[in-house]
């Protein structure tokens, strides 16, 4: 296949708007080939797009759906001679979620967290997600032997990490809130970095520079992805200030053990934050909370070893879901909706509870800004990556609004003016002049993404790349329709997605860090003592990723 | 002689995964660790069995080939214009997602056994929400234990002793850190198992919740349902002041008057518990898969029970769209029943509409729907012959293991070549 004349925008090759071919053969794109040729004169193409953190399978996304047949029964999705049929809107169903995401040119996704004891459930739901390659993150900081290990057992805790993303097949190494989850066991929670985890007698600081160290030494392909302590609080910005800030230097060794590797002088691990907006809030409660935008951003612009999506509000439906037990509970105090939680023995926890973000409100009016206000203050397009930690703080399906508020300022300030005062007395979004051109777009959602993730046949279109591709017709004077519907969507080679309907229903790889770690003893007796299922037993097995693609670390 | 370890039992939501299984020749000889009900299951997974596929012909079931028979059996979905599809939780989530499949292709509705038992509980969550936790954590950490209108002892029987009672956990070191309380209409072998028995009057659980939940609230409340004030009161301050409290609670509940409305109670009073303490409340599924039925139709519909496809999207509806429902009031023209038994469990009043339309039967054994089955199509028993994944009472999710060969095929199978066959 040729894609002919489109206005190529590939950053990771330095391609900035330029006419020009683009073969493939055999889902790779190649120098050149023969056959059907797709007339991209006037049409923008991009690598497909790299979703970084989402949350659309697994057992915490399904407990939602369930909870919630009152979202879905507004947004219903027939059918077709090709698709299958299901509904949105806010935890739409697997199928769905695949098409959608297919329709705006999307075909790479993260899952952005499972508990290893639900692994199996999360790849079932991962292989009924229709075309996109998808990968997940294995949340580990709350898990017994990480708090066990993370002190001083550094060997140890990188043997584990290694076994527990093999055997629960994921992709990279996920913490959420640190030792707040552990405590919150009890009904507790941590409110700063060196707080104590209940029987560990560790802090989240030592949780978070032990798993930084052993996924850097690991080598593992994407940073370790990090939900941070306080999230959701008025004031938390100086908790993501002082937790970016451990990544400022070398974070060196535990001291207290022989065994430590060194990191060199000059060595410095690396962090991705994620859903920043959640964690940027200044002032000391919902009725003053302001935008902590200018310093989350400053913590990203001085560390290249940092980077950060959004988890950007839409004025909207959302359904919160994360693995933050005790934020849940604390969210479903502000709002009185009904609240689910679920605790998983030995390793997580999880909360649900269903929300709407309010452009009249005058907090939700801040919250909007940050997100906006952290993706234009970071100067490098290639550390910022626009999400809405979907469902979290605005469906997926309203990317387009968001890279439509990103590139146009005035689309920003009619929001503004219309919105309460707070949305300019409490946030510098209004004064921002900046707007993002296609080029840092495809930086911000394709390259960025992919070389953050360690894909190297994603994000791009350069010869060797996945024959993933996405191509717009675009119009400035209409941002949002434009990214809402792609002209084609090229999947593995295939065009799956034309003129924003999907015309061929197939199913991606499954994306998993190679890695190897072995079972001790001590492992073994502590499973058998504590888990309720077999060791054994516990494992994600092959059959669970009938297209597997294993990333070599290091 | 192969002994197979760590195999997981296919009988109750307990999905215990500790069995040891000697199988020789290609027939199970001895299964060890199990409880009564899943040793028997699984060393009598020959007995009743249908060993061909079937279609009626004069008032008679004869045996035909698997050919002849899946085509009856299209013929009949392809005549029909309000297929039920029933069942579901007795096989593994393979079959579960291909009988959705089936479902949404012909246009029919579809409903698993949840509606007969914990779908009232699943009402009641979405209405209020739940706070559950896994076993192990329960293992782990509680220290007071409510039994609501369960009798774990006789349903459940490995559940006081791997996961909840006698075991110990880490931060419990057995029964006698625990404290164990029943609550239910008459003393059963559970209550003799536990510290203290709560009589309530039946039909009243919902009052009980009420009268705690005002007593947890700070208002004063006098006897209710049957129980006296001191009693109420005892009960919550127990409640509020342990470390880590669970309600197991069962059909009890959720069958008895009031049905949703116990759950609800329940739930508010669990919610708000949490403000003084941890506390977790967990539904105790019967059937061995019927947590992965559920599962497995919210990620394919959105819906956990109870949908149908005739407007070519999936339409949720608890009583509209649920078999009983549709039996009873006979609207449904024909039967799809996967690994499940109507027959035996619906009553009179629904299953005689099984009578009535021709109906399918997807099912190992013989069972009381086979006497109402115009097609039996027997496939290999799930979690016996076939492997696949079922989801324990807690949504943990489990591979089921193929302990010995069946040249029948599986329930998936046999799905699809139905789906390959019908009219869209």
């Amino acid at each position: 296949m040729i894609i002919k004349n489109g206005t190529v925008y590939d950053p990771i090759n330095d391609i900035d708007g330029e006419k020009m071919d683009i073969c493939l053969k055999d889902g790779r794109i190649v120098e050149e080939a023969e056959g059907k040729e797709i007339d991209a004169s006037g049409l923008v193409v991009m690598p497909g797009g790299v979703e970084i953190h989402t949350h659309v399978s697994g057992s915490k996304v399904n407990s939602a759906r369930s909870l919630r047949p009152e979202d879905h029964r507004k947004d219903v999705v027939p059918k077709t001679d090709i698709t299958r049929s299901g509904v949105g809107y806010t935890v739409p169903n697997t199928f769905v979620t695949g098409y959608r995401y297919a329709r705006l040119g999307y075909t790479t996704m993260m899952e952005a967290a499972q508990a290893p004891l639900g692994a199996k459930h999360t790849h079932e739901e991962l292989n009924d997600i229709p075309i996109l390659d998808k990968g997940v993150f294995t949340v580990m900081a709350n898990n017994h032997f990480i708090l066990k290990y993370a002190n001083d057992e550094p060997e140890k805790l990188k043997n584990y990490v290694a076994w527990l993303l093999k055997a629960s097949k994921g992709y990279a190494v996920k913490l959420v809130n640190p030792g707040g989850v552990e405590n919150w066991k009890w009904g507790g929670n941590v409110d700063s970095l060196d707080d104590n985890v209940e029987n560990y007698n560790v802090t989240p600081r030592e949780v978070i520079a032990s798993l930084a160290r052993a996924n850097d030494e690991l080598g593992l392909p994407h940073p370790i992805h990090l939900h941070c302590n306080n999230l959701g609080k008025a004031g938390n910005k100086e908790t993501l200030v002082e937790t970016a800030g451990m990544f400022a230097e070398s974070l060196g060794s535990p001291g207290n053990s022989e065994t430590t590797v060194e990191v060199g002088e000059s060595a410095k691990n690396r962090v991705h934050l994620t859903h920043v907006q959640f964690n940027a809030y200044g002032g000391d409660s919902f009725a003053n909370l302001s935008s902590g935008a200018e310093d989350v951003a400053d913590v990203v612009n001085k560390n290249e070893n940092i980077s950060c999506d959004l988890g950007q509000v839409i004025f909207d439906d959302v359904t919160t879901m994360t693995s933050d037990g005790p934020w849940q509970h604390r969210l479903y105090k502000l709002s009185g909706k009904k609240w689910n939680n679920h605790d998983v023995e030995m390793e997580a926890g999880s909360g649900i509870v269903p929300y709407t973000f309010r452009s009249n409100n005058p907090a939700n009016a801040v919250q909007w800004t940050i997100g906006l206000e952290v993706a234009l203050l970071v100067e490098d397009p290639w550390r910022v990556y626009p999400t809405t930690d979907h469902p979290n703080a605005g469906p997926f399906y309203h990317y387009p609004k968001m890279f439509a508020w990103l590139m146009n300022k005035d689309l920003r300030d009619e929001v503004i003016e219309n919105g309460p005062s707070s949305a300019s007395s409490r946030s510098g979004l209004g004064s921002i002049d900046r707007e993002y051109s296609l080029y840092e777009i495809a930086i911000a959602t394709r390259a960025g993404p992919a070389k953050r993730l360690g894909l190297k046949n994603k994000g791009h279109i350069g010869v060797g790349a996945d024959a993933d591709i996405a191509i717009y017709d675009f119009d400035e004077d209409n941002i949002e329709e434009s990214f809402s519907r792609a002209k084609y969507v090229i999947k593995d080679g295939e065009i799956v997605v034309k003129d924003g309907k999907v015309v061929k229903d197939t199913r991606g790889k499954t994306i998993c860090a190679d890695v190897q770690g072995e079972v001790t003893d001590e492992m073994r007796d502590e499973f058998s003592k504590y888990y309720t299922v077999k060791m054994d037993n516990y494992p994600v097995n092959d059959s669970y990723v009938p297209r597997e693609e294993l990333i070599k670390c290091g | 002689m192969i002994l197979k370890e760590n195999v997981t039992c296919m009988f109750c939501g307990c999905l215990c995964d500790d069995l040891k299984v000697e199988v020789e020749n290609g027939e199970i000889m001895d299964v060890k660790n199990a409880c009564v009900n899943g040793r028997s299951r699984i060393l009598n997974h020959n007995r009743e069995r249908v060993e061909n596929p079937k279609v009626r012909k004069d008032g008679e079931l004869v045996d035909v080939s698997f050919d002849e028979a899946i085509q009856k059996a299209v013929n009949i979905i392809d005549d029909s214009k309000f297929p039920l599809i029933y069942g579901l939780s007795s096989t593994e989530v393979d079959a579960q997602r291909k009988a959705v499949e089936l479902a949404e292709r012909i246009g029919g509705t579809i409903d698993n056994t949840a509606s007969f038992c914990h779908g009232p509980s699943i009402l009641a969550i979405q209405s209020s929400g739940a706070q559950e936790a896994t076993l192990g954590e329960i293992r782990n950490r509680a220290d007071l234990l409510v039994f609501w209108g369960c009798n774990p002892v006789e349903s459940h029987m490995r559940h006081p002793p791997r996961y909840s009672v006698t075991p110990e956990g880490m931060y419990i070191s057995g029964r006698s850190d625990r404290e164990i309380v029943n609550v239910d209409v008459r003393e059963t072998t559970t209550s003799k198992m536990s510290d203290k028995f709560v009589k309530v009057d039946p039909g009243k659980d919902y009052e009980l919740f009420s009268a705690m939940r005002a007593y947890l609230k700070g208002f004063d409340v006098g006897d209710a349902a049957g129980v006296s004030s001191n009693e109420i009161e005892e009960l919550v301050e127990k409640m509020k002041n342990c470390n880590f409290g669970v309600i197991f609670f069962g059909l009890g509940l959720t069958l008895s008057s009031g049905i949703y409305v116990n759950i609800e109670g329940a739930l508010d009073l669990v919610r708000d518990l949490n403000d003084h303490t941890k506390f977790a409340i967990n539904p105790m599924r019967g059937h061995f898969n019927v947590t992965g039925a559920n599962a497995v139709m919210s990620w394919t519909t959105g819906y956990p029970f109870g949908v149908n496809f005739s407007r070519g999207y999936p339409v949720y509806g608890p009583g509209e769209y649920t078999a009983m429902d549709v039996l009873v009031r006979k609207e449904c023209d024909s039967v799809v029943v996967l690994a499940s038994d109507p027959g035996a469990h619906f009553p009179a009043s629904a299953s005689s509409h099984l009578k009535d339309v021709p109906t399918v039967l997807i099912d190992p054994k013989k069972n009381a729907t086979t006497h109402f089955a115009d097609v039996v199509l027997p496939p290999a028993a799930a979690g016996i012959e076939t492997g696949g994944t079922a989801y324990r009472m807690d949504g943990v999710p489990l591979e089921l293991d193929k302990l010995v060969e069946s040249d029948l095929p599986s329930d998936r199978e046999i799905l699809d070549r139905i789906i390959q066959k019908v009219e869209v």
